[in-house]
């Protein structure tokens, strides 16, 4: 029997369900391992451990009392996007790096009533706005396979406790590849829902309609078991989709024949990495193999993903993170001479160097005279891109490819152009502009670093990702692998 | 598209953001490559094109009664301010 860091949520919860293992065991071995790894890794800015063990404590006094859920008792760790009742939440930024959240994310609470305990934050890339987690307040967050390499971004952080086994999974948010970057650099299994399916409630906004909650795991069992808790409509969030949540850990297991998958043509296209796709190609064969029907897939507007989201994302960025203004929360200059210098100096001071080019990329866009130039357009453009996913579902069922072009890159090699850093959303961007449910699996490695297999799905096909995930996880072991150092 | 020093300065006024001497170039290069990869926006042909307004086909934002719904949570939520005196925000005088 492995050790219980090795172990998935699925596996974690039926041994709490037998009483094999107490949460405040469970608890207590995972805070010693992120105490152990956090300072190669840093993957937390926060860790709750005393809240922890409580928690744990009124897992275990449920589960004794017969009063258990499918979940109750299991840690997990939230990307520090989320807003945590009592606790710092901080998202990365100097801004917030005091703020204590007054309330839960609809996420956090949806976890807190189903008994999953709450280990820390997760450090990420600041406001959610990086590829590599470089640009956190907190510091860079190191690639468990590698530690000279990043773990990729936004959700770094999450991705690198699910990898280093610091937690059995983590809550995670998506804009542009979020999720399913740092999932493919670290070899673990991201799933980013469709836009709606989980509520933005108590989420810190950075681009509202490309942002989407979701997670990362070990497996694609626990994606949907937890997807399952976190789903579902919420009053609070204007953007919710009233839709009912299927039990999608009860779907995962039926057979692929039959199952109609399309190979991206722009995606296997210049600038991928030969051993990354070699490696992705595998996998897809291991698809076929299980009685898919493969065909090749084009979408012709999909190169233009990344023009249109460095449009739109810093747009609704600038917008968004208007409300930091060092007035009702958040870093406040000393001695402001006036307002306007108030304003000017707190938010100079309180926002890193990637969050201010997005904001003035943003507010130039949105300025008199360059609106239809270059957002109006943007959304069009998105719109193109949107209907060519809507005319590939017509004809397959998924649609599959790479998650990244390359595998982890090094610390610093791309920090001095951020055009450079943004390429690497490429393949990932374009489920976020058109909505889309998208994940990343584990699929083997180019050079001894992890490679991702990016599906993608028609709007709420969660299950069937999940399925499709599911089933080439039963033929592979590439996602119970762990980094050595980290075993 | 390039764009220059007064340019910079300009966009950080719109957006209330305070830039040292030192960090202007870097905005001037940075912003100015952004707008260079924006540009391959215009290969596009979106003359019949609406733009997207919303991520989910026919969905729209949903409205809510304009009724107050919250309990009154004023000093919770002024726990986080920099500065509060009374019950009310302070700000650096604004009329003379």
């Amino acid at each position: 029997m492995s050790a219980l860091h090795l172990k998935t949520v699925a596996e974690l919860a039926s041994q709490l369900a037998a009483r094999a293992v107490s949460s405040v065991e469970l608890t207590r071995a995972f805070l010693a391992r992120i105490e152990q790894h956090q300072a190669v890794s840093n993957a937390f800015i926060t860790v709750t451990r005393d809240a922890a063990l409580a928690e744990a404590a009124r897992a275990d006094a449920r589960l004794a009392a017969g009063q258990g859920g499918p979940l109750t008792g299991v840690p997990i760790a939230h990307k520090d996007i989320f807003c945590t009742s009592g606790v710092r939440t901080t998202c990365g930024s100097r801004m917030l790096s005091e703020f204590v959240s007054p309330y839960d994310a609809t996420v956090v609470a949806r976890l807190r009533a189903a008994g999953v305990v709450m280990l820390g934050k997760t450090n990420m890339d600041e406001f959610a706005m990086g590829s590599s987690n470089e640009t956190s307040y907190f510091g860079a967050v190191r690639n468990p396979w590698d530690t000279t390499r990043v773990p990729g971004g936004s959700s770094g952080g999450s991705a690198v406790a699910v990898a280093a086994r610091l937690a059995p999974a983590a809550t995670a948010t998506d804009t542009g590849g979020s999720i399913r970057q740092p999932a493919a650099l670290c070899g673990v299994t991201g799933i980013k829902p469709t836009y709606g399916r989980v509520s933005r409630f108590g989420m810190i906004a950075f681009a509202s309609s490309l942002d989407q909650g979701g997670l990362i795991t070990v497996d694609a069992e626990d994606a949907a078991l937890l997807l399952r808790a976190i789903a579902g409509f919420d009053e609070r969030d204007s953007t919710s989709v009233d839709l009912p949540v299927p039990d999608y850990a009860a779907a995962l297991d039926q057979p692929l024949k039959g199952l109609k998958v399309g190979l991206l043509r722009e995606f296997f296209d210049r600038g991928l990495d030969p051993q990354v796709e070699a490696t992705t190609r595998a996998a897809i064969e291991v698809l076929r193999a299980q009685g898919a029907a493969l065909r090749e897939v084009s979408l012709p507007n999909l190169p233009l993903s990344v023009p249109t989201y460095y449009v739109v994302a810093p747009a609704e960025c600038s917008s968004n993170l208007a409300r930091f203004d060092g007035v009702r929360y958040g870093h406040r200059c000393e001695n402001p001479l006036d307002l306007l210098d108030l304003y000017r100096r707190s938010r100079g001071e309180g926002f890193g160097p990637e969050v201010k080019r997005r904001i003035m990329t943003g507010t130039y866009v949105l300025s008199a005279g360059y609106f239809d130039a270059f957002y109006l357009k943007a959304q069009r453009v998105r719109q193109l891109i949107s209907g060519d996913f809507t005319r590939a579902f017509q004809e397959v069922d998924v649609l599959v490819g790479p998650t990244t072009p390359t595998a982890a890159f090094e610390l610093g090699a791309k920090t001095s152009d951020p055009v450079t850093m943004y390429l690497n959303d490429i393949y990932t961007i374009g489920a976020n502009l058109a909505g889309l449910p998208a994940m990343s699996v584990p699929c083997g490695f180019a050079a001894g670093l992890p490679v991702g297999l990016q599906l993608i799905g028609p709007h709420f096909a969660e299950g069937r990702l999940l399925q499709v995930a599911y089933r080439y996880q039963r033929e592979t072991d590439w996602h119970r692998r762990a980094p050595p150092g980290f075993a | 598209m390039s764009l220059n020093r007064r340019d910079i300065e300009n966009i950080a006024h719109l957006a209330r953001l305070a830039l040292s001497e030192a960090e202007i170039p870097l905005y001037v290069e940075g912003l100015s490559r952004i707008l260079a990869l924006v540009a391959e926006l215009d290969a596009a042909d979106t003359s019949q094109v609406e733009p997207m307004a919303h991520p989910l086909p026919g969905q729209r934002a949903r409205l809510r009664p304009d009724i107050v719904t919250g309990a009154d949570e004023r000093a919770l939520l002024q726990r986080n301010a920099p500065q509060v005196e009374a019950g009310l925000y302070l700000v650096p005088r604004v009329i003379e």
